[in-house]
């Protein structure tokens, strides 16, 4: 029992229940967390009926770092080695947590990325065209700083083990953070990996990325790369 | 001594006075009234001795003696508000790691609880 699988959840009601009972069918020796951040409607109380989860509420809504740190936090303190993030809203099928914590597990990696990209069969993962031309950029300048190709740098269903679970209670980027923290863990000397993973179109509820502010998100990515690029690591390795 | 300058000498004495007052209140706190009574000792020397505005100007290369003077002011207010931004980033820093906190203390008292009740 020593692996957590954290899902973020923000009003995410409608999806939180199929999304406990699949990770609970597919990995039922880990604990789920569900880190209920600060939602407007029955999330943490529907998290806490399934019996399947144990459930953070946050008072306020933080953004998805802020949830996810929180995860991390609980992790640590209570000694988990390995932590499995999936996000609240369903679109990460709970058969790929096998599939993030193999590489895991065997010691290949520190961190894996699911990627929605090298997953070769399946639906094919529809987006918005600026979203699809700001993920082809992120990606491209993540894998030129990072020296590694990435494909899915924007993906959250991710795997850690317990070296990254300490650094990462402690630092944690805050509002987009599944980029800054590719080159964060990059810049700590961490080995990353990403294997394909099967994904869904959200099916319920909306994205928290509209199109509307998918300049304002690229700007802020773009920036917190740059920045990321320039901090120095906080571990030696 | 022409009028504005007294009135000059008034204003930036009686926000000397507002300041001390704030600070002495508990209103603000000492670290924060740093840059600002900086900013009106700068107001209250430009006041008193007006050939030190027309020697920054002459310093700065600036023709204009007001224009200095706006120059230095707006410097000034630049580097406060960015002073705020450094200290509501790190507010905001610790109020995030406050609320998991409580996100995290919720949790405990809750199993806690069930604890309590599966023993009586």
């Amino acid at each position: 029992m020593d692996i957590l699988v954290i899902v973020p959840a923000y009003n995410e009601g409608q999806n939180i229940e199929t999304v406990i009972n699949d990770v609970k069918k597919e990995a039922p020796q880990a604990e789920i967390m569900v880190i209920n951040d600060g939602s407007s409607d029955q999330t943490g109380f529907i998290a806490e009926a399934t019996q399947k989860a144990t459930v953070i509420n946050l008072p306020y809504n933080l953004g998805i770092g802020g949830a996810v740190q929180a995860g991390f936090k609980y992790a640590k303190r209570n000694g988990f080695q390995t932590v499995v993030r999936v996000d609240g809203d369903g679109q990460h099928p709970a058969q790929g947590i096998a599939m993030v914590l193999e590489p895991i597990l065997n010691g290949e990696a520190d961190m894996v990325i699911g990627s929605r990209f090298l997953y070769s069969s399946g639906e094919k993962p529809r987006s918005v065209l600026a979203r699809r031309i700001g993920q082809k950029i992120i990606g491209f300048v993540l894998t030129i700083i990072s020296g590694q190709k990435i494909t899915d740098a924007s993906s959250g269903f991710r795997a850690y083990n317990e070296e990254v679970i300490n650094l990462l209670n402690k630092y944690y980027p805050a509002d987009y953070p599944e980029p800054e923290e590719i080159i964060f863990l990059k810049k700590n000397n961490f080995r990353i990996k990403e294997v394909g993973v099967p994904m869904k179109i959200r099916t319920k509820g909306s994205s928290s990325i509209t199109s509307v502010r998918s300049i304002y998100y690229a700007l802020k990515v773009a920036l917190s790369l740059f920045i990321g690029i320039l901090r120095n690591p906080i571990i030696k390795k | 001594m022409p009028i504005f300058q007294i009135l000059s000498i008034i204003g930036s004495v009686l926000i000397i006075v507002f300041l001390i007052e704030l600070v002495r209140s508990r209103r603000l706190k000492e670290s924060y009234s740093l840059l600002w009574f900086f900013i009106a000792f700068v107001f209250l020397s430009v006041s008193l001795w007006r050939g030190l505005l027309e020697w920054l100007a002459v310093f700065m290369g600036i023709g204009y003696a007001p224009a200095a003077l706006f120059f230095i002011l707006i410097m000034g207010l630049y580097l406060i508000s960015l002073h705020f931004s450094v200290v509501i980033s790190r507010l905001s820093e610790k109020n995030k790691d406050l609320n998991q906190e409580i996100g995290l203390l919720d949790l405990k008292i809750k199993k806690l609880k069930e604890w309590i009740d599966g023993m009586k």
